[in-house]
């Protein structure tokens, strides 16, 4: 068994950052693990432009964004394995790995950064019920046979869910000659970005049907066409608005899931909120010495976010291992009010050594509210928002010196005031 | 094509390829005749997967004569072919004291059926074994040996055994029509024209209409549809054993029963319906197996679900298994109507079935039949140093493809060159579990189509999900 300072599981822009945070903080026996045979995660298979607006201020496509830090990781000389399948870790840092090259591995890290990224919920985790025909994918999975495989997935195409990566796939359908027919989401608002809505959407007259949804899927063997309906206040479909849609593919958009199997092989505890790794300002997991960043910890609609949280990730991994053993830091809880949900960090030091970088995604939409944190009487933050979604994370930092200073009995309370 | 044999078996489910299986130990020629384009198609993909332990049957019926026979044979059986079962035991549960009878019942059924071990347990011993089970369990009939097993492996298993033993198979080869002609039979299919001694029908829910292609005594098969939800095998250790419920004239009831991978089965309903090949959940249906699921599991978290299907039951009007040679058609042989418990039945009508044809035929025994077949490794549940064993035979083993069940390249691959391989994704998820898990095959598709493309050597255009038209793939974006 070998020993590795720092270990990173997956080399997608979390792991990347997270590497390079680590490595500017001084750390330098450092080894990234990745199960494809490419750096760069899900960023490969995303060649639309938009990414790197926040950090680069420019617009990148995504696996040009991810070659900036690729570029770096390889400056800095740090350690990659690819094709390199992590299968387990336990909670005393043991990592196992399998690879072609090397066959089965085992590290023994003093720190693990979780950079695993997550998946697409499928058909089966919504119900719908139908037929059980070919034809149906998940958005990314089409967006892959697209974009790296060069093949087309269907010609007469109704989108379910309106997420970000069926919006980026609306357009991308309609680039390669499919008819993208519509784009249905069940709740009231979209879930992806508003600008995805207009480029995506607007720009080639592809109706969003808010509040519907799909009720049947049609066709023994290859698609034929869905059912679409509308839905009441508690999603439920709403008899007499039933439509049915001809087409021959059905893509899914409708949610991301944290792929979390390793975490919980470590024993590392998942929020049931976010479902990712509960965190301190750190990233540190209830695991000491495991850290999460990117997607694994929360599903992040914007690039740079993950890579500003990974980097921190790395830089915690860093300082983690330089002072070895670490005594038990007492936190102080957050909780969500009015109005929020999936925070991270879920607690934070009493005495954190930096300012803190909240998130979080709003549960409906508010115009003109107010989003306040605070620690009994004392507010923290306070700022009015024109309009919140749950489509775009909400992000805000928390000063030290006031989270020092706030009052060690209480929880910080993160709400959002709604407008009266 | 070679089109004269001494047996031709009609369908590949179970009960086809036991049968098939259980012939190839005898001197004779045998070919299997498959409608879908693999084996395994019908009831034997969609089922609970139960070991019944044959407490349910009428006393005296062959339903009751092959439970028992069949479930004494499984661990010979599977240990043979290498196919995953466990002995978890099942438990009927009432939930309150006016169902109380209806376990007395079972039990009296049971001694009468010959099933050993049966106990009835109280509530409080209920509890102890199953804590996560609603408190209202009141008595249970507790099945010391039900079991459950992998319905796919044991099909699969029982093909490529009777294929190493010389069984030939031919999918994609519906039998169309028969009748005799010289003394022989005469099977016709749309691709070729077979003749044979003796004909076997193991066509599960169509299995009426072969027989009456040459027998006045009609039979009358009811599609009965069953559809289920499966739970993430993060909740494989909610409960040990599988839990029914008392059972109704339609059937045994709503189950929680784990799968040997580890899912949680809730279902199956019972619904008779018309069309023979439906496959289709309804809003009204998952409705019913949750509901009912609840009864037994009322923390059952929403959230749980990976997927949904639905299985066709194979129900003979005339509510009995439809075993042996037609009394008005020698030398055809009927495994009609096989519904649950045909799974558990399977390698008792197999063994049965062969010896009545091989006897009529005046069989030999087949002295080079080798009863062993062994399983594709399962990286997943391999030792470290078992898996560095088998990467450094064979490098496919270190990619995983699918990574929600680890399955690796060498596993899929293997899949597909194994005698009655997989032809099309479908094919390679029962005989390997890619695609199975939690992202139902969004991640491993499309390497899987490469896969498959390469070996097959077709355009991956071409590639199915399994019956034709079933396509996934439109061509090149750009040629
Ligand atoms: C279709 C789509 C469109 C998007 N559009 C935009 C956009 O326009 N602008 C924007 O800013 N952001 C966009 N995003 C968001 C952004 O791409 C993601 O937030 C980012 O890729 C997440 O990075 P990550 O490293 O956490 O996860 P990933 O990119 O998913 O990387 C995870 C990596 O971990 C590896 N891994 C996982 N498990 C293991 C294991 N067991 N062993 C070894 N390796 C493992 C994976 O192979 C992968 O490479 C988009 C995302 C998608 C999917
Ligand atoms: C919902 C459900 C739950 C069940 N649960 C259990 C259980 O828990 N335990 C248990 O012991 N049993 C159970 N059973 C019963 C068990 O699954 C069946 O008894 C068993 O699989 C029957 O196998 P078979 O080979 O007879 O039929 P099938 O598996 O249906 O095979 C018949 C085959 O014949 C083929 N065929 C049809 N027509 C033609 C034709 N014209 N030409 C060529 N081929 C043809 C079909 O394509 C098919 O592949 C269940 C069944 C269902 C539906």
């Amino acid at each position: 068994m070998k020993n590795v300072d720092i270990v990173i599981i997956g080399g997608g822009p979390a792991g990347l950052a997270a590497a390079i945070g680590a490595y500017e903080a001084g750390a330098r026996d450092i080894l990234i693990l990745e199960r494809e045979n490419a750096l760069g995660g899900i960023l490969k298979q995303c060649i639309h432009n938009g990414f790197g607006l926040h950090t680069f201020k420019e617009e990148l496509t995504g696996p040009e964004y991810a070659q900036r830090f690729i570029d770096k990781v390889r400056e800095y000389n740090i350690p990659y394995q690819l094709d390199s399948m992590v299968l387990d870790i336990n909670a005393e840092k043991v990592i196992t790995c399998v690879s072609r090259e090397h066959g089965v591995q085992q590290f023994k890290a003093g720190a693990i950064i979780l950079c695993m990224g997550c998946r697409e919920r499928p058909r089966g985790a919504l119900g719908t019920p139908g037929e059980r025909c070919s034809g149906i994918f998940t958005a990314g999975t089409a967006q892959k046979l697209v974009n790296l495989e060069g093949y087309l997935p269907g010609k007469k195409v109704v989108i379910l869910g309106s997420g970000d990566i069926g919006l980026i796939m609306a357009r991308r359908m309609t680039f390669i000659g499919a008819e993208v027919l519509c784009c249905v989401e069940v709740m009231p608002f979209s879930g992806g970005l508003k600008r995805n809505i207009v480029q995506c959407l607007d720009d080639y007259n592809i109706p969003l049907y808010l509040s519907h949804t799909v009720i049947d899927i049609h066709g023994k063997d290859r698609l034929t066409g869905v059912t679409i309906a509308e839905v009441d206040s508690h999603m439920n479909p709403i008899a007499g608005t039933e439509q049915y849609i001809e087409c021959d593919t059905l893509l899914l958009s409708v949610g991301l899931l944290p792929e979390n199997e390793l975490s919980e092989m470590a024993g590392v505890k998942i929020s049931p909120n976010t479902s990712g790794a509960v965190v301190d300002e750190t990233l540190q997991t209830s695991v000491p010495g495991i850290f999460a960043a990117g997607n694994v910890l929360h599903v992040h609609d914007l690039v740079d976010f993950v890579s500003e949280e990974s980097e921190l990730a790395g830089k915690s991994a860093a300082n983690y291992v330089k002072q070895a053993q670490q005594g038990t830091v007492s936190h102080r809880q957050v909780v969500m009010g009015n109005g929020v949900n999936a925070i991270v960090p879920q607690q934070i030091s009493f005495t954190p050594d930096h300012d803190v970088h909240m998130m979080f995604r709003p549960r409906a939409v508010y115009k003109g509210a107010v989003i306040t944190a605070s620690v009994g009487e004392q507010t923290l933050y306070t700022k009015k928002a024109r309009i919140l979604a749950p489509g775009e994370m909400v992000n805000f930092t928390l000063k030290k010196d006031d989270l020092t200073a706030a009052n060690p009995d209480l929880p910080l309370t993160v709400e959002i005031k709604e407008a009266a | 094509m070679e089109t004269s044999y001494d047996v031709i078996v009609i369908g590949g489910g179970v009960v086809g390829c036991a049968v098939a299986r259980e012939l190839s130990a005898y001197d004779l020629k045998i070919a299997l005749l498959e409608k879908a384009t693999d084996i395994c198609a019908g009831q034997s993909r969609a089922n609970t997967a139960i070991i019944h332990g044959g407490y349910d049957a009428k006393p005296g019926t062959l339903k009751a004569y092959y439970n028992v026979k069949g479930n004494g044979m499984f661990d010979e059986i599977c240990g043979e072919l290498d196919v995953p079962h466990e002995w978890n035991t099942s438990l009927v549960v009432s939930f309150g004291p006016d169902e109380d009878p209806q376990i007395d019942e079972l039990y009296e059924r049971g001694l009468k059926n010959g099933v050993p071990g049966l106990e009835i347990i109280d509530h409080d011993e209920i509890m102890r074994r199953e804590p996560n089970i609603n408190p209202e369990a009141h008595r249970a009939l507790l099945v010391n040996n039900g079991g459950i097993v992998c319905p796919y492996e044991l099909t699969t298993a029982y093909a490529e055994n009777a294929s190493i033993n010389g069984v030939t198979f031919f999918r994609s080869t519906p039998v169309t029509n028969i009748f005799k002609e010289n003394g022989s039979w005469i099977v016709e299919t749309p691709s070729a024209r077979f003749s044979a001694k003796a004909v076997v029908n193991c066509a599960g829910i169509f299995s009426d209409e072969i027989h009456n292609m040459v027998s006045a005594d009609k039979l009358e098969i009811q599609a009965r549809k069953g559809e289920y939800y499966l739970v993430d095998k993060k909740y494989a250790s909610t409960f040990h054993a599988a839990i029914f419920q008392v059972p109704s004239a339609m059937g045994k009831g709503i189950l929680v029963a784990r799968t040997v991978d580890g899912t949680v089965l809730l279902g199956p309903t019972a619904e008779d319906i018309d069309d023979k090949t439906e496959k289709r959940t309804t809003a009204e249906g998952l409705a019913k197996a949750l509901a009912g699921a609840r009864r037994t599991w009322p923390n059952l978290p929403g959230r749980a679900f990976i997927t949904e299907f639905t299985g066709l039951r194979a129900h003979c009007t005339r509510n009995e298994f439809i075993i042996g040679e037609a009394a008005d058609a020698p030398l055809f042989f009927d495994a009609a109507g096989v519904e649950s418990p045909g799974l558990t039945s399977a390698p008792a009508i197999g063994k049965d079935l062969a010896k009545m044809v091989s006897e009529a035929l005046h069989a030999a025994p087949n002295a080079k039949f080798n009863p062993i077949r062994k399983g594709i490794p399962k990286f997943r549940e391999l030792s470290n140093e078992r898996r560095a064993e088998l990467i450094a035979q064979n490098p496919d083993f270190s990619k995983v493809i699918c990574r929600c069940e680890t399955v690796t390249e060498a596993e899929i691959r293997e899949a597909i060159r194994r005698p009655v391989g997989a032809v099309n994704v479908d094919g390679i998820k029962i005989r390997t579990r890619a695609g199975m898990g939690r992202c139902q095959a969004g991640f491993c598709t499309p390497r899987t189509l490469e896969i498959l493309s390469e070996e097959l050597g077709v355009p991956l255009e071409t590639l199915l999900k399994s019956e034709p038209g079933s396509r996934y793939v439109y061509g090149k974006i750009f040629d």
